[in-house]
């Protein structure tokens, strides 16, 4: 264990945690380094902050790993407990972790109303475009076509576009990288935790267990370099059509723009009252 | 005063200061009035996207210190089922106001029913324990939503509120106690990191590590231990969490799920009821004693758990016991248990189910009895 010990950002580590439980080749690893180096350069301390995960292989990334007080409730439901968390106590960071099952199938009316309601509650949304802990079945972001454990025959339904879909619904800062694009996962999650207002920041991941496999491109390296093939800037994707998009994954800033933040207003209203337990 | 604004005022007098919400008939004047009150009390009313985010964002907000509420129907609290187990299995205290209407399904929404009994106790899915409490009056449900509050915080438990449409829309006196003259309890928080890593299944309640207090709080769903490390796999983990967080209720059934007693002591007849159902009861057996007829009245206001001993005990010389309830008979089964081999018990309920009892009927079936 001393060489975890010397590691820079062991010490955001819940002690006796590991060893993780992620499947190897697992995108989460990167993801959960990529968020603690973007809270180790944000210089957020972690007493201050409250990690809500949701069900699926990406409330496993901060529960129980993170050295930071943790809710990991019930699926589908991490923003609407995150919720409750920042407007009881506004000083929190509050950061979910979920997945695109979790937040885009049983939990999509959550995501939007707290896009729309402009909380200060930044999601890290993990899109593995499967349901990977369950098996591998088809999740709302699986592309048509693809053959899953419950798509047999080929999946027939139109995927989401899961920062489209933030956007649509108000979202006020709205950011989508993959796991392969570190530098800038680092800097998009440190700008996100940052910002005051409500944060989504999609991260295209590799399951190459159950999503990789299906598609033929089980290593997981190679799924990572697929990412890099695919990713189109958004810059320069606004200047394609539809059919030359087709397949890319469009990266970078969707939308990045300033509105009153919920718990600020309640305060306004309020006549300046600060909100929270003390 | 209305049954639900009483039901407010008393949330806010027992310190509750976060109350999510989704509109539902009939206890939209629960949050109607919350959200007139709470910004006054710096408290903070939100109006969610449905009742799954309702439950979910009490949850939340409790674990930031706060005390917090939720009040629905039917429909809303089928939603929030899954999410009350959570609290139970998370051990955080909440308070759910259920103001019973008429269904299934979306039914008659301002009918009283007393339909949501059993599914209060067991709605979650796995095993556990749970608080019901009914009240039966405007007053009560002042009262009652004070002592729901206390429950909750001294037990690290969902407490539910199970009062039905006729109370919650009723309008009669209540009477408000000064501020001191109310008794407030609070939840115990942990006083060093040693005691704060110990979260969870004490059987005295552990004292709960608020959020942001340094504590590095570790709160699940799955299966875990004390300190609330998930052991997702193993057996005696999940054996004991259900011992341990059911264990902690039922040791003290005879505390929380209190009875009151009316002209029991001579009774022959007693009539069992809880919710608006006792208040008919209560005229009834004063009707039947103007008749020379020695009737009573055990009212449970506590529902879950259910306090076996203490109606065992009760009514352990009583002849006839004739349950009253608005349903088919969700208590009755609880009665008739307990009463097994001393008292005969009847279950009756109205002649019309989604109306009140009509007194006349029930004081026939009360005579019948006595004879």
């Amino acid at each position: 264990m001393s060489s975890d010990e010397s590691h820079p950002l062991a010490k955001y580590i819940r002690k006796g945690a590991q060893p993780h439980t992620h499947c190897a080749g697992c995108g989460n690893g990167i993801i959960a380094q990529s968020f603690l180096r973007a809270v180790d350069q944000a210089g957020i301390p972690m007493r201050r902050m409250v990690c809500v995960a949701g069900i699926g292989c990406s409330g496993w990334i901060p529960s129980p790993f993170f050295d930071v007080d943790t809710l990991h409730v019930t699926h589908g439901r991490p923003i609407a407990f995150a919720t409750g968390v920042k407007l009881g106590n506004p000083d929190l960071e509050v950061v979910v972790f979920t997945g695109d099952g979790d937040c885009s199938a049983i939990g999509g009316n959550h995501l939007i109303h707290a896009a729309r309601r402009n909380i200060g509650v930044k999601v890290i949304c993990v899109n593995n475009m499967i349901y990977g802990m369950t098996g591998g079945e088809v999740a709302p972001t699986t592309p048509r076509g693809i053959k899953t454990t419950t798509t047999p025959f080929g999946n027939l339904e139109r995927p989401f576009d899961l920062s489209k879909l933030v956007v649509a619904a108000g979202g006020t800062h709205v950011v989508r990288w993959t796991s392969y694009h570190v530098a800038r996962l680092v800097a998009a999650m440190k700008k996100a935790l940052t910002r005051k207002g409500f944060a989504f920041v999609e991260v295209l991941s590799q399951c190459p267990v159950h999503y990789g496999r299906r598609i033929g491109i089980s290593n997981p390296v190679e799924m990572m370099r697929w990412f890099q093939k695919q990713s189109v800037p958004i810059e320069k994707a606004r200047e394609l059509s539809e059919q030359e998009l087709s397949g890319k994954f469009v990266v970078g800033e969707f939308v990045d723009i300033e509105a009153p933040e919920l718990t600020e207003l309640y305060a306004e209203q309020f006549g300046a009252v600060r909100l929270g337990s003390n | 005063m209305q049954g639900n604004e009483a039901c407010a005022l008393g949330a806010v007098a027992a310190g509750c200061r976060f109350f999510a919400f989704y509109p539902i008939t009939p206890a939209g004047e629960i949050a109607e009035k919350m959200s007139q009150l709470l910004p006054k009390a710096r408290g903070v009313y939100i109006q969610m996207e449905d009742e799954i985010a309702a439950i979910g964002s009490v949850i939340g907000a409790s674990w930031t210190g706060l005390k917090t509420m939720t009040a629905t129907s039917g429909p809303g609290f089928s939603l929030m089922q899954e999410n009350i187990g959570y609290a139970v299995m998370t051990e955080t205290p909440c308070v759910i106001v259920d103001v019973q209407r008429a269904g299934p399904s979306t039914g008659i929404v301002s009918a009283p029913m007393q339909g949501d009994v059993v599914q209060a106790r067991h709605g979650s899915h796995g095993e556990y324990e749970i608080i019901a409490l009914a009240p039966s009056s405007a007053q009560e449900m002042f009262d009652i939503t004070i002592r729901a509050f206390n429950l909750a915080e001294q037990y690290r438990s969902p407490v539910i509120v199970l009062a039905d449409e006729t109370v919650g829309h009723m309008r009669e006196e209540v009477i408000i106690p000064e501020e001191n003259m109310i008794e407030i309890v609070n939840r115990r928080t942990p006083s060093s990191a040693a005691e704060a890593s110990r979260a969870f299944l004490s059987p005295s309640v552990a004292p709960m590590p608020i959020f942001g207090k340094g504590f590095s709080a570790h709160v699940t769903g799955s299966s875990h231990d004390e300190y609330g490390k998930r052991q997702a796999s193993a057996p005696e983990a999940i054996d004991k969490i259900v011992r341990t967080i059911s264990e902690k209720i039922r040791a003290h059934t005879a505390e929380i799920s209190t009875i009151q007693k009316l002209m029991l002591d001579d009774a022959d007849v007693v009539l069992v009821a809880y919710g608006s159902c006792a208040r008919t009861a209560e005229y009834v057996v004063k009707q039947a004693r103007e008749r020379a007829v020695h009737a009573g009245l055990l009212r449970l206001i506590g529902l879950w758990p259910f306090p076996g001993k203490t109606v065992q005990q009760a009514l352990k010389s009583v002849g006839r016991v004739i349950v009253l309830e608005n349903n088919l008979g969700q208590i009755f089964p609880e009665v008739e248990r307990v009463t097994a081999g001393g008292s005969e018990a009847f279950f009756l309920p109205p002649e019309t189910i989604g109306t009140l009892h009509r007194p006349a009927y029930v004081l026939e079936h009360v005579m019948e009895a006595a004879s």
